[in-house]
């Protein structure tokens, strides 16, 4: 038996091929035989959780259980009642494992630990924003012929795109009419291709080939202050680039393989170096992430904040908000400076930009606007997101504190 | 509450807002042109929940629904209804 990381090699793509080819013919027959799909599912689930990572299965079933029981049982709760503080407590009890795993992971050196498992962050935004719409009133009726499909969709499980429970729903139940199903199925396959292009050749001349390179000369310079050096903005570039197509990459592939079978999951990336601004950039890179953190902590925060009037001014709510969204955000990464680092950095990151943004607002037509103005704006957006990057890839941790 | 004058509410918020009277581009996307963002959504939806008494969940707020001024004063007719 073969066990595989999702997408990891061409005789993965081999067998999906051969498993979607049913899902393909019964689609175009204007069918869907769930009881197939969810065959599949379990069967992806087994190549990926099964074998040598048989320990990540258990805790996986384990954690589906628990995750159900919580979220069926408050939207139980929540037709009777609808109290704060059970809200959330129930929210509290939904991130506990992903939390003692992060803590876990901190302690003991980026080793999963007992209750981790591939995909577990991603699996605790669908179980989260389920409760929170059951708790707004959106949700009122969960199935676990639902439910269960949407948690565990087997294309999207290890690393999204994060999908929304009442979107998922429609696309599942929903049969595509056999024209509109073709044009999805030739999307599909063109983005598993620029998927192939970007994961099997160009996160590999970056990641595999380049990477190891600069790192090495940049750590022979590690005596220079603070390190710095033409290797270590090498690094920059280098490790940036081979985080963009390692991970767009692998989003094609979600996202392809979905719409081959018949959900439209939505895109992760959109030409996030054209970026104007810092903002921008963040409707623009990793976007099931950010829009996750807008639509559930931002506007929720800002909204309470505003409503209570707990700062004078909205100026500063808003940006105070901004800023324990991203330091959040930088947390769900994981426990080390230099993912909480990397939060801060773009938290304070928007409020400059907000600020800008403002100031021109309040002087209209006095600031030049013209093509070079927008290429400076692009370069210094990818700048400063590179530099980003930077931190959050731990290497300044390895130059700076790690000794030979 | 007669149509016109939730319009003219609608409006006047959006103006307090962007900055901009936006009674002669009802159609203008208020995302694509940056004259709204997230926080400005939420500062619309508190303003419109204190002058018209509409309850509209943050879940219920989907962009695209809600990106132009003539859409936000169909909304808010819907919730009124």
């Amino acid at each position: 038996m073969i066990f595989f990381q999702p997408y990891e090699n061409p005789f993965y793509f081999f067998i999906l091929f051969i498993a979607l080819l049913p899902i393909m013919i019964s689609i175009l027959h204007g069918k869907k035989i769930h009881i197939y799909e969810s065959l599949i599912s379990l069967f992806f689930l087994f190549l990926t959780f099964g074998g040598p990572s048989w320990k990540q299965g258990i805790a996986l079933i384990i954690y589906t259980i628990y995750e159900t029981c919580l979220t069926f049982g408050y939207l139980y709760y929540r037709k009777q009642k609808n109290n704060q503080l059970v809200f959330y407590f129930t929210i509290f009890l939904t991130i506990l494992p992903l939390a003692l795993v992060k803590i876990a992971t901190a302690i003991h050196n980026q080793k999963l630990s007992l209750l981790g498992f591939l995909g577990i962050s991603y699996l605790t935004f669908r179980v989260v924003q389920t409760v929170m719409e059951t708790r707004d009133g959106v949700i009122k009726q969960l199935k676990l012929s639902q439910f269960l499909p949407f948690l565990l969709f087997f294309p999207t499980i290890s690393s999204g795109p994060i999908d929304r429970y009442r979107r998922f729903i429609k696309d599942y139940e929903q049969i595509p009419k056999q024209d509109e199903y073709l044009e999805m199925i030739k999307k599909g396959i063109h983005y598993i291709f620029i998927g192939f292009l970007y994961k099997f050749i160009l996160a590999y001349i970056f990641g595999t080939l380049l990477l190891p390179e600069v790192q090495a000369a940049a750590l022979a310079q590690r005596h220079n202050f603070l390190g710095i050096s033409w290797s270590l903005l090498g690094v920059m570039y280098v490790y940036s680039a081979d985080l963009f197509f390692d991970f767009a990459g692998y989003s094609l592939f979600a996202v392809g393989t979905s719409y081959i079978m018949g959900v439209k999951t939505p895109m992760n990336f959109n030409r996030p170096w054209q970026s104007l601004n810092i903002k921008d950039f963040w409707n623009r890179w990793h976007m099931s992430l950010s829009f996750w953190f807008r639509d559930y902590v931002y506007m929720r925060l800002l909204f309470m904040f505003m409503k209570k009037k707990t700062f004078k001014s909205r100026i500063t709510a808003a940006n105070i908000t901004y800023i324990l969204n991203m330091l959040l955000m930088g947390f769900w990464h994981g426990l080390t400076w230099y993912y909480i680092v990397y939060g801060l950095f773009h938290g304070f990151a928007i409020v400059i930009n907000d600020a800008w943004l403002r100031f021109k607002k309040q002087h209209p037509g006095k600031l030049p606007h013209n093509r070079a103005t927008k290429y400076l704006a692009i370069f210094l957006t990818a700048h400063v997101v590179c530099f980003s990057f930077l931190i959050f890839s731990g290497f300044l941790d390895k130059l700076w504190f790690i000794s030979k | 509450m007669e149509k016109n004058k939730i319009k003219e509410t609608v409006l006047s918020v959006l103006q307090d807002i962007t900055g901009t009277d936006l009674s002669n581009q009802m159609d203008v996307n208020l995302f694509d042109t940056a004259l709204m963002d997230s926080m400005a959504t939420v500062e619309m939806l508190l303003q419109l929940q204190e002058k018209l008494g509409i309850d509209v969940q943050i879940s219920e707020f989907e962009r695209s629904q809600w990106d132009t001024p003539n859409k936000i004063i169909d909304r808010v007719n819907g919730t009124l209804q």
